[in-house]
């Protein structure tokens, strides 16, 4: 059995690094303008990005999306929590929650040009404007799923409304809180991108589609690669908070199996 | 006596409850009244009127397109390629996540790449599709099939890996072939977390479609709100913007409603019947 362990845990490293090897060796004769070998991408990568380009581009698309996904979150618990406590404001807000979530998001960007103009408000706002959907209906999920008796206890002990808010609801709705937000973080980089396409003047998503334009094939590549790099990293980030803030949860399922 | 008695409460108590509004109205009122708010706040010019066109006159817009045979011929380039996209990434995301689901090899093996492939952000590679296949339909079915494959193939992988493993030796111990154990028993049980990605998968499509005609132009209702913008014609901007999510309101109701049929017999259903 450990030697079928270890087969598998081979194959899980060796394969993505033959996968890397196959496209390097498949490109490095490439003469195809489109698809420049893979060594030149990665020249072009460490003279665009390390560190020649962060502060111009890298930086400020950083800073957009983290606001934006902040103040998502800011927003959607809150309003979740009170949505998920209220049946009758449930009920009354679920047709204009269907809808606005519905909207393609970058069916708003234009409308986020017209009201306010090319600048960073509007490019945070997008952000904040699809990041907060997901966030929302697990918010309210989560307070809908919390264990009744759980509620009915506290409330029992003299249990105020806000320590039962803080201490009971928020942390049980928690690891669904945090599925939203897994969410919308993907969200968040790829609505950071689109806007930046659209309407932009520096960041990662003006660089590319810039550098497509020009014909800068190579630049273009690295540009993909660090986009790509980006999320991998954000997601690993995310897990290693979420694993953190959510141990008392994962250890107690672990130990009721 | 008695009777006499409880008729009236009976009366009373039927009475009390016409006064309340019913569930389903409750959130038509709403609409209405998030409706009417913005129409008296942009009326007494509380927003910019050059911004915020009276909502009565958004929708007189949307009514008047509804009208007009090139807005369905928007309509349709929109929906034409949501459906190649979301149809090419259901065959490839189910084929390749049953094969890969179904061998721990292959699953390892695989494992990291998905991972690494799977958060990269689609709209990275508008680049590269309008180098590869210019701005019209093909550049709008690739990104879709690209961003919508990743929800389908990760839930059917998860879906058969999911598989009781009793179940699956009770098969075993019946006779059951490999096909066959696949067919009838690992098939079945995925068919929740599939139905789930398919649902992720249409709302993908759609915001890549869109996104496409957006940024490269592509025709379609996405390419036509930009006009509208550009234009500086905001009450069709608006209606369209409406039009578009009330498309996408509906293939969401679409799927929510096929996958509730398909899946009455499964828990998850059941328990969401018996709790509305």
């Amino acid at each position: 059995m450990t030697a079928r362990r270890a087969f598998l845990l081979g194959l899980e490293v060796l394969v993505p690094i033959a996968v890397v090897a196959l496209w390097a060796a498949w490109s490095a004769s490439s003469t195809s303008f489109y698809f420049p070998p893979l060594s030149k991408i990665l020249t072009t990568f460490k003279d665009t990005w390390l560190f020649d380009r962060v502060g111009s581009d890298v930086v400020p698309s950083l800073l957009r999306l983290l606001a934006g996904y902040a103040l998502a979150t800011a927003i959607a618990v809150p309003v979740g929590l009170a949505l998920g406590l209220s049946p009758a404001a449930r009920r009354a807000s679920a047709p204009i929650v269907e809808f606005l979530r519905a909207i393609p998001p970058p069916a708003l960007i234009p409308f986020g040009i017209v009201v306010m103009g090319v600048g960073n408000t509007m490019k945070v706002f997008i952000i904040v404007a699809v990041c907060v959907w997901p966030v929302l209906l697990n918010t309210v999920d989560g307070v809908r799923g919390v264990d009744a008796q759980l509620i009915e206890t506290s409330r029992a002990y003299g249990i105020g409304m806000r320590d039962r808010l803080s201490s009971v609801i928020l942390p049980a709705a928690l690891p669904q809180i945090f599925a939203g937000m897994r969410t919308a973080l993907s969200l968040a980089v790829i609505l950071m991108v689109i806007s930046e396409m659209v309407a932009s003047t520096n960041g990662i998503g003006y660089f590319v589609l810039e550098s497509q334009r020009t014909f800068a094939i190579p630049e273009m590549w690295s540009g993909i690669v660090l986009l790509g790099l980006l999320g991998y990293v954000l997601n690993l980030i995310f897990g290693v908070v979420e694993a953190r803030v959510l141990r008392w949860h994962r250890g107690a399922r672990s130990a009721a199996r | 006596m008695a009777a006499a008695t409880t008729a009236p409460l009976m009366a009373q108590r039927t009475g009390r409850r016409r006064l309340r509004v019913p569930h389903a109205l409750q959130g038509v009122l709403a609409v209405l009244a998030v409706l009417a708010l913005l129409e008296l706040v942009t009326a007494i010019g509380f927003l910019p009127q050059r911004h915020f066109p009276l909502v009565s006159d958004d929708f007189r817009a949307l009514v008047e397109q509804l009208g007009d045979g090139g807005f369905w011929t928007q309509v349709g380039q929109t929906l034409e390629g949501w459906a190649i996209g979301f149809g090419l990434a259901s065959v490839i995301g189910i084929a390749l996540g049953i094969v890969i689901g179904s061998s721990e090899a292959l699953h390892s093996a695989t494992r990291v790449i998905v991972e690494f492939l799977r958060p990269i952000p689609s709209v990275a590679l508008i680049p590269l599709a309008v180098l590869i296949y210019g701005t019209g339909l093909q550049s709008k079915v690739f990104l879709a099939t690209f961003a919508a494959t990743w929800p389908v193939l990760v839930q059917a992988i998860y879906g058969v890996r999911d598989v009781d493993p009793v179940a699956m030796d009770t098969a075993r111990a019946f006779g059951f072939g490999r096909l066959a154990r696949m067919r009838s028993v690992a098939l079945p049980s995925s068919v929740p977390y599939v139905v789930t990605g398919l649902r992720i998968a249409s709302a993908t499509a759609l915001i890549l479609v869109v996104t496409a005609e957006l940024v490269i132009g592509a025709p379609g209702l996405g390419q036509a709100i930009n006009v509208a913008r550009s234009g500086g014609d905001f009450e069709l901007m608006y209606a369209l913007i409406i039009a578009t999510g009330l498309l996408g309101w509906g293939l969401n109701t679409v799927f929510v409603t096929i996958e509730r049929r398909l899946l009455r017999w499964h828990p998850s259903q059941r328990l969401a019947e018996a709790g509305r």
